[in-house]
Parts: C-alpha cells; sequence; structure tokens
C-alpha cells in the first residue's frame, strides 16, 4: 500500500513547533504567543487536508503512513485514520488553537512554557486518536499525561498539587493494567500471526478467536483504563478536582479531547477486539453510564462552583456517549460519535465562558453572580447559546446526538429492554433543569455583589474564539449529515466486527425525520 | 593462553583498562598534578576501551583455556560499564573539590572495579566469576569510605565490606557445592550435565545459594539493608557507580549462571525463588521510598525496586528475559547516573542540600536542571516515551511469554505506586516555591555528563530498536 505522510505530518507540525519554541528567548513573551498559536493553526490545516483527502465513501483505515520502528519486536509506526478518528482530530485541531488564543492574557507567567506543553499536549492527543499500533497508542495516551500534569499543576487553582497528582496516579492505575492486556494479546498473537504483534488491524481478526473467559479479562483491562479516562462512574472522582484546578486552557482541553480518548478507546479497542466479552459486559456498563448520566445530574444540581457544574455535567453527557457505545446500533454509536464532538464543542464553550467572567471577577462561586444581564449583554447571549446547546436543544448540536443515542438503545439487541431508555431519557430533563438553574443564577435576577457592576463585556478576542465554536454548534445542530457522513462507514464496521451475524441496515424512518433523506 | 593475535584483540579492552590502570598509577605516584590529569586518563581508558568493545561486537570467541567469553552480549556489558563509568569521572572533576577531598585512589579505585565488572560479565567460569566480583567488591569497600574524615563514609565503608563479605560467603559455599557436584566450575562443563544435575539437591542448592549472594549485591529484598546506608554514606558519584555498574555487574554474573537454564527446556526450576524476591524488591523499595525526605536514600530505595523488575526478566527465564535485563540494565545505567549527576551537581559542601525539601522551586533558580531532573524521573517511572518505559515493557513481555502474567502485574502495579514518589520530585521542583537558599556551584563538566546522560534515555526511549537489536542478535 502506498504510504501517505499526511498523518505524519499532523504529528509533526505541533512537535516541530514545541522543539523550535525551545529555542527561543524566553522574555519575547508575545513572540512565543504568536508563534504557538501559528502552529496550532497549520495543524488545523493539515487536519482540513486530512479531511478532504479522506474519501468517506470508502469508509476504513485510510492515509496510513507505515514504517518499521523496532523491528526486533514487530513493533510499526502505524498511523491513519478513519471516519471516527478524522472526527475526533478535527476536534482537537479545531480547540487547540482556540484555547491558546483563550489564554492569551490568563496565562501571564512561564508563557514559554505553557505553550510549549500546549503544543506537546496537541501532539499526544493526535497521536492517540491515528494510532493503528498498540503500543504507539500507548505511547502516546501516557506521554500525554506528563504535558498535561504540569498544565494543571504549574497554572492552576490553589489545589493544583492535589488535583494534578490525583489525575496522574489515576490515570497511570488504569492504563498500566491495560498495558499488560496489550502484551499479552501481542504474545497470543504470536501463534497464529506467526510474530509478536501489536498492529491492530493484524489484532482486529486474533481479538475475536480468543476464548470467551480470557477475553471477558482482556475486555476490562482495556476497559477499566478507558472507563477511567472517560469517566464512567464510580472512578470519576479525579474529574471535579483537575477540572476545578485546570486553567482555562486545561479544563478545555480535558473535557474537550482528553475525555474523548476514553471513549474514542472503547470503541476502537474494546469492542472490535473482544466483541464476545463487550456484548456480555455491555449491560452492566451501561447500566454504570445511567447512574452516571443521573447521578452527574443530580450532583451538578447543587454545586456551588461553576466549574464543578461544568464537570459533572460531563459525567452526565459521557454517560450517554458510554450508553451509545454499548448500545451496539448504527444509530446509537453514530449518535454516541457526534454527542463526542458535541460535548467537545459544547463543553469547551462553556469552560471558555467561565474563563471569560473568572478573568474579571476571580470568583467562580454561582452566589457572586446574578443579575449581570444588563451589565454584560453580549455575554449573557454567548452563555445562552452555550448552555442550551450543552442542555440539547433542538437545532443546536447537542440534540442531535443525545436523540441519535436514546433512539438507538431503545431498539438495541444487545440491552434490550426500555429500561436504560426511559433511564437515560430523565437525566436530558435533569439537564434541563441544572443548566437553566445556572443561566438564571449567573444571568437574572438582582445582582448581589456590586463588584458586578463594573464588569466588562466580552472583547472581540472572545467573541471570535466562541462564535467559531457557535459556528459549529448550530451547524451541526441544523445539519448533522455532514458529520455524520463522515463516521457512517467506519461506525458501521464496527458494528459489523461485534455482531457479524447482523445484518447492518440504515433505513430507519426516525432517521429520515431526524435528517431528511439525505445519503448517509 | 592465547592462541593467536586474533584472541589478544578480542581481549583487548581489558587489556586497555589494564594497562590504563598501570598507567593512572604511575601518574599518581610520579606527578605533582595528578587530580588534574587523572579524571582524563581515566576517561579516555573509559572510553576507548568501551568502544573498542562496541566495534568489537561482533568477533565472539572464548579465550584463556574456556575462562574468558568475548564478543557479543559480553561487550555489550562491557560498554555500559566503561561508559558508566566515564560519566561517573565527568561527574567527579568538580564534585571531588566541593566533596572536599581528593586521593588520586578515588580513579584508580573506579578503574579496578571497572576491570572487576568486566571480569564478571564476560565469565566461563565460576573461579572468574568469583575473581572479578572480588576485584570490583574490594574497590568498591574503599570507594564508599573514600573520604576517611568522615564519619557516614566510614559507616558506609563497613557496612559495605561486613554485609558484602558475608554475601560472597553465601557465593563461595555455593560455587564449592556446584563444583562437588559437577566436578567442574566450567560453566560449559554444568550447562552441559545440567539435566541430570538438576535433580541433585546439592547442586540446586548451590546455585540457590550462589543467586542469593548475588541478591545482595543487585540490591534485592530481602538483602538490600545495607543500600540505603552505603549510598547516602557514600560521594554521591560513588553511588552513582554502585547503584549502575555494581548492579549490572552482579547482573551479568546471575546471567551467566542462570544462562545455563536457557539451554534446557524443562524450565527455570528457580523461578518460585526469583519470583518471590521480585515481587518483594519491586513493592518493598516503592512503598518505603514514597516515606523517604533524603533524595539519595529516595533513590536507594528505588533501586531496590528497580532491581525486582529486572528480577521479573530472570524469573521468565526466556531470552526475552535476558535480552530484556541487559536492555534495562543499559537504560538504568544512564537513568540512574542522571539521577546521581544532577544531586551531585546540587549537592552543597559538607553534604548540604541532599534532602528533598532543597529541591522545592528548582525550576526556577535553574530550570535546565529541573528539565532534566524531571526527565529522569519521569524516565525512572516508566512513563513514555522516555527509555525507562521501553526497559519495562522488555520485561513484561518476558514475563508473559514465560507465562508469568502476575508478575507482569504485580510489576505494573508497583509501577504505579514509585510513580508516587518520582512525581513528588517533579511537584517539588515545579510547583512549589523555594524553601532554603542553596548555592549552586557551577560545574561544566558534570552539566555534560548530565546532560550525555539525559539524551542517551531520551533517545533510547524514541528509538529503541538499535540496542535490541544489538542485544538480541546474538541470541540467535
Amino acid at each position: 500500500m502506498e504510504n501517505n505522510h499526511l498523518v505524519s505530518y499532523l504529528l509533526l507540525a505541533p512537535l516541530a513547533g514545541g522543539i523550535l519554541l525551545l529555542f527561543i528567548n524566553k522574555s519575547k513573551e508575545n513572540f512565543i504567543k504568536y508563534f504557538g498559536f501559528a502552529f496550532s493553526v497549520i495543524t488545523f490545516i493539515i487536519s482540513l487536508f486530512l479531511y478532504a483527502g479522506y474519501d468517506t465513501n470508502k469508509g476504513g483505515f485510510q492515509l496510513m503512513d507505515k514504517f518499521n520502528w523496532i523491528a526486533n519486536l514487530h513493533i510499526s509506526y502505524h498511523v491513519g485514520v478513519d471516519g471516527i478518528s478524522l472526527l475526533l482530530v478535527l476536534l482537537t485541531t479545531f480547540l487547540t488553537p482556540l484555547t491558546l488564543l483563550s489564554s492569551w492574557k490568563a496565562i501571564t507567567s512561564k508563557v514559554k512554557e505553557f505553550t510549549f506543553f500546549m503544543l506537546m499536549l496537541e501532539v499526544g492527543m493526535l497521536g492517540v486518536f491515528v494510532s493503528l499500533d498498540l503500543f504507539l497508542f500507548y505511547i502516546f495516551w501516557e506521554a500525554m499525561l506528563i504535558p498535561m500534569y504540569f498544565i494543571i499543576g504549574i497554572w492552576g487553582g490553589d489545589q493544583r498539587v492535589y488535583a494534578t497528582v490525583k489525575f496522574f496516579l489515576y490515570t497511570m492505575f488504569g492504563s498500566l493494567l491495560m498495558l499488560v492486556a496489550i502484551i499479552w494479546l501481542a504474545v497470543y498473537a504470536s501463534a497464529p500471526l506467526g510474530h509478536f504483534s501489536t498492529d491492530l488491524i493484524e489484532l482486529y481478526s486474533v481479538g475475536p478467536t480468543i476464548q470467551k473467559n480470557i477475553q471477558e479479562w482482556m475486555f476490562l483491562a482495556f476497559a477499566f483504563s478507558f472507563a477511567i479516562k472517560v469517566p464512567i462512574f464510580p472512578l470519576h472522582t479525579w474529574l471535579p478536582d483537575a477540572h476545578v484546578q485546570a486553567p482555562t486552557a486545561g479544563s478545555v482541553i480535558l473535557a474537550g479531547v482528553l475525555l474523548k480518548m476514553g471513549t474514542y478507546g472503547l470503541l476502537r479497542f474494546c469492542l472490535p477486539l473482544f466483541p464476545q466479552a463487550a456484548i456480555t459486559f455491555a449491560p452492566y456498563i451501561s447500566v454504570l453510564a445511567i447512574i452516571g448520566i443521573i447521578y452527574g445530574a443530580l450532583v451538578a444540581m447543587v454545586q456551588k462552583d461553576m466549574k464543578k457544574l461544568v464537570a459533572y455535567s460531563s459525567v452526565a453527557h459521557l454517560g450517554f456517549v458510554v450508553l451509545g457505545i454499548f448500545a451496539l446500533t448504527q444509530e446509537s454509536i453514530q449518535g454516541a460519535v457526534i454527542q463526542m464532538i458535541n460535548h467537545g464543542l459544547s463543553t469547551g464553550a462553556l469552560f471558555l465562558m467561565v474563563g471569560v467572567i473568572y478573568e474579571r471577577t476571580h470568583t467562580r462561586e454561582l452566589s457572586e453572580y446574578g443579575g449581570i444581564a444588563k451589565i454584560v449583554p453580549i455575554y449573557s447571549t454567548f452563555l445562552m447559546i452555550a448552555t442550551l446547546s450543552s442542555v440539547g436543544l433542538p437545532g443546536l448540536n447537542g440534540f442531535v446526538g443525545e436523540f441519535l443515542i436514546l433512539l438507538g438503545s431503545f431498539k438495541s439487541p444487545v440491552l434490550n429492554s426500555w429500561g436504560y431508555t426511559i433511564f437515560a431519557t430523565s437525566g436530558v430533563i435533569f439537564a434541563a433543569v441544572y443548566l437553566l438553574w445556572w443561566y438564571q443564577k449567573i444571568i437574572f435576577g438582582e445582582v448581589k455583589n456590586p463588584k458586578m457592576n463594573n464588569l466588562t463585556d466580552m472583547n472581540k478576542r472572545e467573541m471570535f474564539i466562541l462564535a467559531s465554536i457557535f459556528v459549529f454548534v448550530i451547524w451541526i445542530g441544523v445539519y448533522p449529515s455532514t458529520f455524520l457522513n463522515v463516521s457512517a462507514k467506519s461506525t458501521q464496521n464496527v458494528i459489523q466486527q461485534v455482531l457479524p451475524e447482523k445484518t447492518v441496515g440504515f433505513n430507519n424512518n426516525y432517521h429520515k425525520a431526524l435528517i431528511g433523506d439525505k445519503a448517509w | 593462553m592465547l592462541n593467536n593475535i586474533q584472541e589478544f584483540y578480542n581481549i583487548l579492552p581489558l587489556v586497555i583498562l589494564g594497562a590504563g590502570i598501570l598507567v593512572s598509577l604511575l601518574i599518581e605516584m610520579y606527578f605533582n598534578k595528578s587530580e588534574a590529569v587523572l579524571p582524563w586518563v581515566s576517561i579516555i581508558v573509559f572510553l576507548a576501551s568501551g568502544f573498542y568493545a562496541l566495534a568489537t561486537v561482533n568477533s565472539i570467541s572464548v579465550v584463556f583455556q574456556n575462562m574468558l567469553a568475548t564478543g557479543g552480549n559480553v561487550n555489550v556489558f562491557y560498554f555500559i560499564f566503561t561508559f558508566g563509568a566515564a560519566i561517573v569521572s565527568l561527574l567527579s572533576i568538580d564534585y571531588l573539590k566541593k566533596y572536599g577531598t581528593y586521593y588520586g585512589e578515588y580513579y584508580l579505585l573506579i578503574q579496578c572495579s571497572v576491570l572487576g565488572m568486566m571480569l564478571m560479565a564476560g565469565a566461563k567460569d565460576l573461579f572468574v566469576i568469583f575473581l572479578g566480583l572480588e576485584v570490583m567488591s574490594v574497590s568498591f569497600y574503599a570507594l564508599a569510605g573514600i573520604n576517611r574524615k568522615r564519619l557516614n563514609a566510614n559507616e558506609a565503608s563497613l557496612k559495605y565490606f561486613l554485609l558484602g563479605a558475608f554475601a560472597t560467603g553465601f557465593i563461595v559455599y555455593g560455587i564449592a557445592l556446584i563444583y562437588g557436584t559437577a566436578q567442574s566450575t566450567s560453566i560449559d562443563v554444568i550447562t552441559s550435565k545440567f539435566t541430570q544435575l538438576q535433580h541433585n539437591l546439592l547442586f540446586d542448592a548451590g546455585v540457590l545459594l550462589f543467586l542469593i549472594g548475588f541478591s545482595f549485591k543487585i540490591a534485592a529484598f530481602p538483602f538490600h539493608m545495607w543500600v540505603p546506608d552505603v549510598y547516602h554514606g557514600s560521594a554521591s558519584t560513588i553511588g552513582g557507580l554502585f547503584s549502575t555498574g555494581g548492579k549490572a555487574a552482579a547482573f551479568s554474573a546471575i546471567i551467566v549462571m542462570i544462562g545455563i537454564l536457557l539451554h534446557n527446556t524443562i524450565g527455570n526450576i528457580f523461578e518460585p525463588y526469583l519470583a518471590v524476591i521480585a515481587v518483594l524488591s519491586m513493592f518493598f523499595g516503592s512503598i518505603v521510598a514514597i516515606s523517604q525526605t533524603n533524595i539519595k536514600r529516595m533513590l536507594a530505595y528505588s533501586s531496590i525496586s528497580h532491581a525486582g523488575y529486572m528480577i521479573i526478566g530472570l524469573a521468565a527465564g526466556n531470552y526475552d528475559g535476558i535480552a530484556g535485563i541487559i536492555f534495562y540494565l543499559a537504560v538504568y545505567t544512564f537513568m540512574n547516573l542522571g539521577a546521581f549527576g544532577i544531586v551531585a551537581l546540587i549537592e552543597g559542601r559538607e553534604e548540604a542540600n541532599l534532602e528533598l525539601k532543597s529541591y522545592s522551586g528548582l525550576a526556577s533558580r535553574s530550570p535546565m536542571l529541573a528539565a532534566l531532573l524531571a526527565i529522569v524521573m519521569f524516565s525512572l517511572a516508566g512513563i513514555p516515551p522516555f527509555a525507562g518505559f521501553f526497559g519495562k515493557y522488555y520485561i513484561f513481555i518476558a514475563a508473559i511469554k514465560a507465562h508469568l502474567t502476575w508478575l507482569a502485574i504485580a510489576g505494573v502495579l508497583s509501577s504505579v505506586i514509585s510513580v508516587y514518589f518520582y512525581i513528588r520530585v517533579v511537584v517539588l521542583m515545579y510547583f512549589r516555591e523555594t524553601e532554603t537558599e542553596l548555592t549552586l556551584e557551577r560545574s561544566n563538566t558534570g552539566l555534560l555528563a548530565v546532560i550525555i546522560s539525559v539524551l542517551l534515555v531520551i533517545v533510547i526511549g524514541i528509538a529503541p530498536g538499535s540496542l535490541i537489536g544489538l542485544i538480541t542478535s546474538f541470541f540467535r
């Protein structure tokens, strides 16, 4: 097969930016900011080429690049994208420049280090999404912890050290068990393949042949690691700490991209590699997902800290994604994929909005706010769009994902019960409750805090950042086919890998009602 | 004796070092400014010997009537020892001024100890192992107490000597039992008789005693008691040498011995012993390291824990295990020399700044050192893309191939524990404010040594293939 280096360029661009950055004098802060931003924009442009080069009608892994890396152990540098990872790559490259832009004024100390770590983080995140070798994937998965650890630890809030160490240890614990499973799988594959192999595409053919009880152990080792990252209830306790303590840019990347790595991992590794185990565990994980949806929503209702509220809302939203993945119907998985993007956009937007106001007031206590609608009308409008997008208002992005997931789980052959959908739907209502409350507490009512009277409204830079996110919020809400088409073939592949006996058709009337008769 | 000139070339690494020792002795005796010359002489000798060994890695032979092996992984070990010792010498130049003592013997003893290590790695006979061990150990005992005016150093030296001698007793007793049952001390003979011998209880006891003796030397639990005191008491540079070269040499001797198992299909009969001490070392080292406040003691416990990981490779007892250990030792040498090197650079006069709290806020005062130490810590913790990760990965592959998945799981659990104390150093350096004022004495040579080590940690981490290729090519 012809090697295509486009994906490698995608990884190299931020890496080169980060390394070059080390040679710039740290006192030239402005230049460093532009420099980092420029490289993240270059990365975004490369990812657009990737989008242009990907043939959605063909589906599957494309634009692959492969060469022997550690020949003795048959480990190769093997990268490529399919529809699912392509969307997540686009999300990453889209959010990174925006977060750099958002920290233009917020990060005042150690600008060089901050920009460096952000670019390294981008390399790590992109690497996770494009790796087609389990070893390579693991390297990126772990390496990415280091920049995030520093971003929270250096530029975070008062409890940052506690939060960042907790984040680090939690993730490390989960991923090391996955490492053992990866090696076990590679050793197991030596027999059928004739050599030790960590190549994902080769392992796709080996994984399903493993005995069921061993598959279950393997599945658990992988799923545990991903579940911590997602996070699935009850492994979510690191998330609120990390979110609250991280600087705005850190929170946006954490919520926007890092959590998706967990759900992406479930979809890319757990399901296709261990299909029988996935079917066995699907009901249990779905129950945990639903607990997460309801628990996250209920806890979010009583939060006093703005960031904590958004953090718990993430637990709830990611619960939908996990439910969608394990319902194992095309609608639900398509919904899960689009919901991953949605969550990245709308939660990213919410964190950015919190950051905008925090820069001015230096408080995130909800009780300090109230009645700022008249003082900062533009901010109030933007916050409303972000909030409603998170609520899942029809016409905005959140609705599409949740609707598809609920629809898919309703007729899921694996879960085989309406109960899941009924409980999950209650989560949608709860989401409306806590998010509308939060909006009301911040924007409406009387001005409780006289300091709020001096608030300045959003500046052009901030408006630009949020507006560019809202373009996609509305785009996905109104015409999701652009994005659903990209992943349609790939999600279909996942289902065929897990449920080979089912015929996967996609001509459901509900869908036509939702998105019209456009080609999927 | 040597049969031809080719064999002479094959043992040239040892000859170079031996000649170096004599030249250094003369310089020390007749040259007044030996302090300025000797370190560079040692470095040149080490590098010449090491790179020659690397260049002739393919000339595999057995010389001196089946006493010494040359080429192959023996030469890889030579390179690890000499390169590590060269870095130690480079670090020592400025460190010794701070440490307040200079004796010409210092470099001489380092050279002698490396010669001992090389004899152990190349041994084809139990006596050569013993000879090498004693050359190395006696030099080490003296090195530990090189600053005879300091109480700590004397304590370290004496402790090391007493426990080391005790361990040697085990080894000699083991060799005696092996000789008694196999009627030979030649490794080749023992290997060929192994199938019958392994049912002989006395023979098994002999090998076990041999392994126990070397468990002292590699600092495995429960034979680790000397490690923290010795590392703490002796000079930081010497601590670096003990934990890298010394450990690597002891492992090379065990590998020579364990090699007899590889040609048999029966499996590893010493697996239970090795597996148990592997698990105990890993967990004990990681858990106790958490409570340390002195960085050298912390590194000592971390060294116990790392010995545990490497013993997993021995327990696996397959080619991947052995290759994994050699790879791990190479990587560990660079990581630990980086760590001890930075400790040596930061250490003040009169053993100041060895407490962990001296490292708080280091990133703002010396960003370069902080970044280097952070990389070393992440690598020791086994976080990719640094080399330490790949070392563990390789060892775990060996364990799983040998159906010891539980040992790999124990390994990763202990890794998680160890991450805590490694990243605590990073927390102190980057996330805390300065607590104690510290004046860093500039040392360009010391910094160079650390940078070389850290660069190797990064390069091997990103491209481990060539080193693995080198090691494994001799197993086929």
